[in-house]
């Protein structure tokens, strides 16, 4: 049976395959879990500022989201890792080659610290680009009346946005965030390609080296969709709890 | 920074240009046969035939809830061993090409299949049912009623699709193709200049891309929004039976 092959001895580290399909799984959550920190965070903000009336601050978020939205995200990872070392001034270029891999060894990793970094920055401020969208669509979805209704009590607008439009906002943008949130555990494998071994480069180099073919498909095929299901979960937990009562959430037709 | 070295580009032009063709070959293949495998799925999908429906549905979800690059590697490394198991020959028949263009068309179709749905659900119940009261069949109430309305619907959102499509064709960089992005990289190990290379790459991307976007929100705009298909209800979910109709 194929399956056995991940009891047998890996080439290098005294571990089984199985280790090393572990490994990815644990990589794969690392990276998709601190990049969705900074997109979540840097997202937000951009979107509540694509919505404000302050215009030079409402065109620099829309910029971004326009240059990060429009370039893929490959190319970006590139960009990152190859590119931004070269342009950055000479001696901070070659202490992020040279003195910050080394820096702190990554636990069960065959890649560098900045391997790492590069691929959580791109793909955090990548989909930054994505959940900006959403929050501005949240936030343009809400009745302009309960702005306005804010205004005339007498609150600013950062206290309109922080006691009125956001804890709504928020709400209803759960569903279409559950989909970014999944989109990132998918998109964290192109970091494969800047040398993070997170599931996806697992499975392919068990695949490489043992030349059974089926069964590391497979079982990667299928922690990412526990993974998915996992969310989707956690998710729906999250939106009941939070749920206004007796508001009609968005949909219904 | 200061020496950005223009003429490495203009000499790799032509190897350049050939790599940004070949995108766009696998950007038209995928969205032909996308669309049109997706809307088989679709309507596979709404069938009354709840195994065919139910399959379908598992395939789509499954196809979606994996990274592209998983489903370029499964096609890239299986589809010799399908071919062998089949023909009994050898399976080196199917290169790294043939597979990548397999793997685009299955995740498109599957991801196409979701907004084809939508759009077909945009199209009013009474005009099947007036097609079939006029004596239609069911693919002449389809191709002839349905479909040319749901499509007419979901021109925005197909465009919005497309242009996320074109991205990910840098993805076969994965098996080693040489699309526009792997022309790049592979000039720029020959010639040692990554960071014209990549930085003219992002431009071009850039480019393409953010014109293609504003064509779409052009079109949106004009558009009834009534009749839209929306993104942001059936589509965005992958998980399987996700609040249906928003309930």
């Amino acid at each position: 049976m194929e399956w056995k092959v991940f009891f047998e001895q890996a080439p290098s580290g005294g571990v089984t395959y199985l280790h090393w399909m572990l490994s990815g799984l644990m990589w794969t959550l690392i990276v998709s879990s601190c990049a969705w920190v900074i997109a979540f965070t840097l997202g937000s903000v951009l979107g509540v500022l694509r919505t404000t009336p302050i215009k030079w601050l409402n065109f620099a978020a829309t910029v971004y989201v326009e240059i990060f939205r429009n370039i893929p995200l490959l190319v970006q990872m590139f960009l990152w890792y190859f590119v931004m070392p070269e342009v950055l001034p000479a001696e901070l270029g070659d202490w992020l080659k040279q003195t910050y891999p080394n820096l702190i060894t990554l636990p069960f990793a065959q890649f560098s610290l900045w391997e790492f970094t590069a691929a959580v920055l791109c793909l955090g401020m990548y989909t930054a680009s994505r959940v900006a969208e959403q929050v501005r669509a949240g936030i343009e979805s809400l009745p302009r009346g309960q702005t306005n209704a804010g205004l005339a009590m007498g609150f600013t607008l950062p206290q309109v946005y922080r006691f009125v439009i956001l804890p709504m906002a928020f709400r209803l943008i759960i569903p279409p965030m559950t989909s970014e949130f999944l989109t990132i555990f998918k998109n964290s494998s192109t970091a494969l390609t800047i040398g993070v071994l997170e599931l996806t480069a697992q499975s392919r180099q068990i695949v490489e080296y043992t030349f059974v073919k089926f069964a590391p498909f497979a079982a990667a095929t299928m922690l990412y969709i526990i993974i998915t299901l996992t969310v989707i979960f956690l998710m729906r937990l999250l939106e009941n709890k939070v749920a206004v009562p007796g508001y009609v959430s968005q949909g219904g037709h | 920074m200061g020496d950005f070295d223009f003429g490495i580009i203009v000499k790799n032009l032509p190897f350049l240009w050939s790599g940004l063709l070949f995108s766009f070959k696998l950007f038209g293949i995928a969205l032909a046969g996308g669309i049109f495998f997706g809307t088989l799925l679709a309507l596979g999908r709404l069938s009354r035939f709840r195994i065919l429906s139910s399959a379908i549905g598992g395939f789509v979800n499954l196809v979606r809830s994996i990274p592209f690059i998983m489903a370029i590697f499964w096609l890239y490394f299986m589809a010799p061993e399908i071919v062998k198991y089949f023909t009994g020959q050898q399976g080196e028949a199917i290169g790294p090409e043939t597979s990548a263009i397999i793997a685009f068309i299955m995740v498109e179709a599957a991801y196409f299949s979701e907004i084809i749905r939508a759009g077909i659900q945009s199209v009013p119940r009474g005009q099947p049912w007036a097609a079939y009261a006029l004596g239609m069949n069911y693919w002449q109430a389809m191709g002839n009623v349905v479909l040319p309305q749901a499509f007419r619907n979901m021109v925005p959102i197909i465009l919005t699709q497309a242009i996320i499509l074109f991205q990910d064709t840098s993805l076969v960089y994965v098996v080693g193709l040489k699309d526009f992005l792997g022309a790049a990289s592979k000039a720029g190990q020959i010639s040692g200049r990554i960071v014209e290379l990549y930085v003219f790459v992002a431009v071009v991307y850039l480019v393409i891309c953010f014109g293609a976007s504003r064509l779409a929100k052009y079109l949106q705009n004009r558009m009834d929004p009534a009749r839209q298909v929306a993104i942001s209800k059936d589509l965005t979910l992958a998980g399987p039976g996700i609040r249906p109709d928003g309930a």
